[in-house]
Formats: C-alpha cells, structure tokens, sequence
C-alpha cells in the first residue's frame, strides 16, 4: 500500500471542489485515459483578474484525486499572476508530501493549472509544450523532462519518470533520458546551483543581505567552526561577493579552502544561491 | 452499523494474492518450532521423528497432486520452482536454446525467460485472444528442433483463465519437450491428477493454498531430465539444497490434505459466491465487463473492469469499508504500466485502469457477498462523479440527458 499523507488521504475520501464550471472562464485540461491519469479544470475569474471559483474532475488514483482538489483549494482567491507561480512542488507540499513514485500527479496538477491560464490569456495552448516526444508511451517531450528536472532538482532517470512518467512504459527511453539529465546536471552546475532546495528568489535589498548573511553565520556557521576552536568575522558584502575572515584555529587550518566552499555552499543555501565566498587577506 | 456482524475480519476477496492460513495447519506446525525441531538429516530420533512427518506431508502433497511421493521436490515457493524447472532443464542440453511460454505467465517464469534471452536463449511468447485463450494451431508452429522446454501456467493469477495444460503437455511429449506449468494458482482450487497427463514439471506455492508463506514445491515427474541449479548439501535430492523448512513442509502437507476434503465446496459454493458477486455486479453497474473466458476459469475468480474509473482509487474505496481485493490498474502496480496480461488480451486502456479483481476462497460468506454488492455500486457511482470522462460518455450513451 502506498504511504500516503493523512491530508492525501482525508482529501482523496472527501474531496473538495468537485465538478464542472458551468460558462466557466478558462479551462485547463490534461492527460489522458490511456495514460492512466486525467485532470480538467474549470475557473471562474473576476474582471480584476483573481480567481473566485475552481472546480475539478480527475480521472486517476488517489494522489491524483487529492492533488486536484488541494490545487482549487490553493488558487480560489488568488489573482491568475499569483496563481501562476505555483509549482508541482507547492502542490505535494501542500499535501504533507507525496509518495515519489506518485511526484507526475502534482505536475499533473500544474499543469492543468497552466493550461488554464493560457487558456485564459487567450495563449494558444501548444501541446502541453513544444519540443520533441521523448517517452512515447506517455507522450512526454524534452521541454517538459528538462523543465521538471530543474523545478525539482532531481538527480536520477527512476525520479524522472517518478515526476513525469517518462521511462515508464517500455523503457527504451531510458538512454535519452540520462543523456538529458546529464545535460540539465551540467547547466544546472554552470549555474552554480547544486543545493537540494533551492532559497527564495526574490530579491533582497542589500541590508537584508547582510543582515541574513549575519544571522546564518551566528546561526550556522559558526558554532560549527568553534567546535574545532576556531572562528569567522564578516568582513564587507559587495553585491554577490561576500569576504570573510578566519581567527582561531582556523585562520591558519590547510583546509582553509575547503572550509570556504563549505562557508559558501551554507550561505547558497539559505541566503542566495549566487554569492560568492572569499577569505578576505 | 452493518459492518458489526461481519468483524472482526475484512472481507477478504484477494486470495490470488494470498490466504490465510488454515487453523488445523497453523497448530500442525506449532510443535516444530519447538518441541519437534530436529534437523531431518540427523542421526538421532530428534530428527528422525521429523523425518517421518516431512514423508508423511510429501506423500500428502503428492495426493493432492496424483504424484508419486518421490516427485515432490519441497522449495521456498512457486517463483523458486519456476526457476529450478525452466534454468534446471536447459542446463541438460546447451545445444537447445529456444523456450515456449506464453505473454501473460506470471513474473516467475515471465522474469526468468527474459534474462534468458539476455543470456542468448530465444523465447516464444504465444498470444491471446481477447478472452485470455490459446491458440493451440499458433502452439504447435511454435516448437522448433532446438526447443528446450514448454512453460504455460495452468490457471492465469489475474484473470482465472484455465489453459488446457493436458492437452498442451501431450503435444510437447509427442516432441519430446520438456512441459513445465506454473499451477500456483490451480492447485487446491480444481482438481489435479499428474499421473494422467503428461506434464514434466508442476510449481507451486503454500501460501495460495491456506498454508504458509516461504513454502513451495515442484513437481519433477520420473525421468526427467534436469540438472540443480542451486548447490549444497542432500536435501531433495540436491535440486534444493539447504536444511529443509520443516514447519512450512509439515504445514503444506497439512494444507494440501484440507484443500482434497474442500475442493468441491471451492467448486460449488464458492463458485455460486463468486457467480452471484459477479452478475450482480454486472447487472446493477452500467458499463462493467468481465474479463477473460467465463467458462474456463478458476471458481474463485473474477475479474471485472468498470469503465471510466481508477483501480487505485477503487480500492482504496472499497478498503474504507474494510472491503480487501486488488487491481490491473497502473497505478497499483509500483511501475507505471498497467497489466501485462490485461494489455495482451487486448483490453482497451478505459477498462484496464479501472479493473478490479475479486478472488474468493473457502473462508467467503454469502454475507459478506451481500455487503460488497450493497456497498460497491457506490464506489464506482462516486468515482464516475468526479470522472472527467464520465458525463461525455453517458450523455453520447444517451442523447437525452444532455
């Protein structure tokens, strides 16, 4: 049986927003019978753009049903721009978490979502999304694998085909696959950004910066840099260049340089994922 | 509350997957863990008390079976026996690499020929029709001088449907191959008797069969050629080296002779258990079908698809209301692709996701038939509700609802 969530589980029983909009302002539909798995979604928006109703039919499993009605519960008041930045990973966190096998029915979710304000906006709605169908079984492209690999930072085909079923049918896509991830791991290392989650996006104002930086260094850093009798001081914070000093024992550590990077990988973490560390001389 | 007659047990319709273990077996077993716990092979009366019981549940077995005692092979289960039959036949010849089997054999034989043919041996994966038959023509062109074995399940794990294994191992003999069948499934619930046919090798599980877990055998009719796969010490004859499980021998024994005094009522009673789930179902449900030939079928089973909806979601359902039988449906699977067997009868997708199956045994009550048909007309109602798919199709069904 499947670990899922009392959330999943309560919603799945009992779930919310069931039906369909009768002239309803946008539509969003996805997936397919044949896949296993369906999602139409039906909204009403007002003329300030924010939507006042959602209602959903799912054809599918459990996570399906409860990731649907989650979704309407998370766009009802919320204006179309709001409701368009949520993500799969919203979705399942939204529901306690989703088991990783069952990741494709929150993308599912989002991208009924999606649809439905294209649909909206009056965009054409391409075929899910341009680009070449790599598992043809499930009829997934390479725009869509490349796009989920980065939202979700996964690391392996079994977890690309756990979010978005591709590889899952015959399997002989599964060379393509791992040519793919390789591909989207190297972007994804250009653009220094290894972390498992990923830290807000939104632009902070330099003093908030520092101020962030401050408190994951007294916080983070250095408690764990005492234990082995040493210590670090900020220095000076210059757009994405962060300089530090080391005192104690670690001022004269030879791993000094690893200590950096583990400095930086922590501020990446929970500050920005563009700073950049070094030991001010 | 209506659930209150029935408790403290679920209503259990999933016995193809397992059963429960009969109390005359369980309280067999009990002493040899314990007060019985000598090793078969020993010198001392210790063991040699034990000895004498794994003869007594071989012969059990082979009773059951229409076998001679000494063509009981004790396992660990059908998958292991599946495995010692088919690489334990081939490995007698190296000049022979090609096997007949068939595209909806369960994963023991299924799995085992496909890293077969990874390892340079040709298979021939026969077909079926839509009801889950053989084509015997399509059989016989399929034989080709460098076959090595036969391997066709007696009766098929999701559908019930029973193969005419008799008639197929005579057409093997008359070539001189080798036919193994998986009869997990068969064996207990219609009645078996090798010494008739000309089957080589039979596999099966306890566990199907109300005994335990981790307990198996194989049939090796006399005079077949076959060599271990496994290697170790005596035991069964070294085709399955490694100290005997002796509770799990004693309890299929045990469970072998209960399933000979209750193989009529499995197909009488619970056949009309099964027939009356079935039809009403059928008759109250719109859009439903069962699947696979409803005439040559295990007694217990039925396999039914409700168009529209999930498999998970249904079970899921049915389990709310302590209602216990499983799915074909992928998403119940743990990979993505919805059943093999299912798939090769040529099932339309629409009905495969949202197939359920029902496998009864002994232990079904008329009442506890009762409850699931009062209770799962429901499920599949709600369901279709929240279906996308469902409204379209009843209003094309029926222009007067739109």
């Amino acid at each position: 049986m499947w670990d899922y969530t009392e959330k999943v589980k309560e919603l799945f029983l009992n779930p919310k927003n069931v039906g369909e909009i009768e002239n309803p302002d946008a539509v969003g539909e996805v997936g397919s019978i044949a896949c296993g798995d369906a999602l139409k979604l039906t909204l009403k928006i007002d003329k300030d753009g924010r939507i006042v109703d959602a209602k959903f039919k799912t054809f599918g499993c459990a996570s399906a049903i409860a990731s649907s009605s989650i979704l309407t519960e998370m766009i009802i008041g919320k204006t179309i721009d709001e409701a368009a930045k949520i993500t799969n990973k919203d979705i399942a966190e939204q529901l306690g978490g989703l088991p990783e096998q069952k990741m494709h029915c929150s993308v599912m979710g989002m991208e009924a979502l999606e649809a439905a304000i294209k649909n909206y906006r009056g965009q054409k709605i391409e075929k899910m999304d341009a680009g070449e169908i790599v598992c043809k079984c499930f009829g997934v492209t390479d725009t869509r694998i490349r796009r989920v690999i980065q939202e979700n930072n996964l690391q392996n085909v079994d977890q690309i085909t756990n979010y978005t079923k591709a590889g899952g049918g015959c399997g002989s896509c599964r060379d393509k696959l791992e040519e793919i991830l390789k591909e989207e791991i190297k972007k994804r290392e250009e653009k220094g950004s290894l972390q498992i989650s990923k830290p807000t996006s939104k632009r902070m104002t330099n003093i908030e910066k520092i101020n962030k930086i401050q408190e994951v260094i007294s916080k983070d850093i250095r408690p764990m840099l005492k234990q082995d009798g040493g210590d670090i001081e900020l220095i000076d914070v210059d757009g994405n260049k962060v300089y530090v000093k080391f005192t104690g024992m670690c001022a004269s550590c030879v791993s000094a340089a690893v200590t950096v990077k583990w400095v930086q990988d922590k501020l990446r973490e929970f500050v920005s994922e563009n700073l950049e560390v070094s030991i001010e001389e | 509350m209506e659930r209150q007659e029935i408790e403290p047990c679920f209503v259990y319709l999933d016995n193809n997957a397992t059963t429960k273990v009969h109390q005359e077996v369980l309280e067999t077993m009990l002493p040899y863990f314990t007060k019985l716990f000598g090793n078969p092979s020993s010198m001392h009366t210790c063991g040699g008390v034990v000895a004498g019981q794994v003869k007594i549940a071989r012969q059990n077995l082979a009773t059951l079976l229409g076998a001679e005692p000494d063509e009981i092979f004790f396992t660990s289960g059908g998958t292991e026996s599946d495995n010692i039959a088919i690489r334990g036949i081939l490995e007698t010849d190296s000049k022979k690499r090609h096997i007949i089997t068939t595209r909806v054999e369960h994963p023991g034989v299924l799995s085992t020929t496909r890293w077969l043919q990874s390892k340079g041996y040709e298979v021939t994966y026969l077909e079926v029709d839509r009801e889950g038959n053989l084509n015997i023509d399509s059989y016989i062109k399929a034989f080709r001088e460098d076959t090595a074995v036969v391997s066709i399940m007696w009766a098929n794990n999701e559908t019930g449907v029973i193969f005419p294994v008799e008639e197929l191992a005579e057409i093997a003999n008359s070539k001189g191959v080798p036919f193994h069948t998986d009869a997990v499934q068969a064996v207990g619930k219609i009645p078996i008797n090798l010494s008739k046919t000309k089957i080589s090798l039979l596999s099966l599980s306890g566990h199907k069969l109300h005994g335990p877990k981790g307990i198996g055998a194989l049939y090796i009719r006399k005079g077949t050629r076959i060599s271990p796969i496994t290697f170790g010490g005596h035991q069964e004859k070294g085709f399955r080296p490694g100290t005997e499980n002796v509770p799990g021998i004693i309890g299929l024994g045990k469970a072998a002779e209960i399933a000979m005094k209750n193989i009529s009522d499995e197909n009488t009673r619970v056949k009309e258990l099964r027939d009356m789930l079935e039809n009403t179902l059928l008759r109250t449900i719109p859009r439903t079908q069962v699947n696979g030939n409803r005439e040559k079928r295990l007694p217990n089973t039925s396999n039914m698809s409700f168009e529209f909806v999930e498999g998970e979601a249904i079970l899921l359902r049915m389990n709310e209301l302590r209602i216990a039988a499983s799915s074909g449906s992928a998403c119940t699977s743990g990979s993505l692709e919805p059943s093999h067997v299912l798939r090769a009868m040529g099932i339309p997708f629409t009905m495969i996701h949202g197939s359920i199956r029902f496998s009864l045994s002994i232990y079904n009550t008329k009442e506890e038939i009762e409850y699931v048909i009062q209770k799962f007309p429901k499920i599949i109602a709600d369901l279709r509700e929240i279906s996308p798919y469902w409204r379209e199709q009843v209003k094309e069904a029926n222009p007067a609802l739109s």
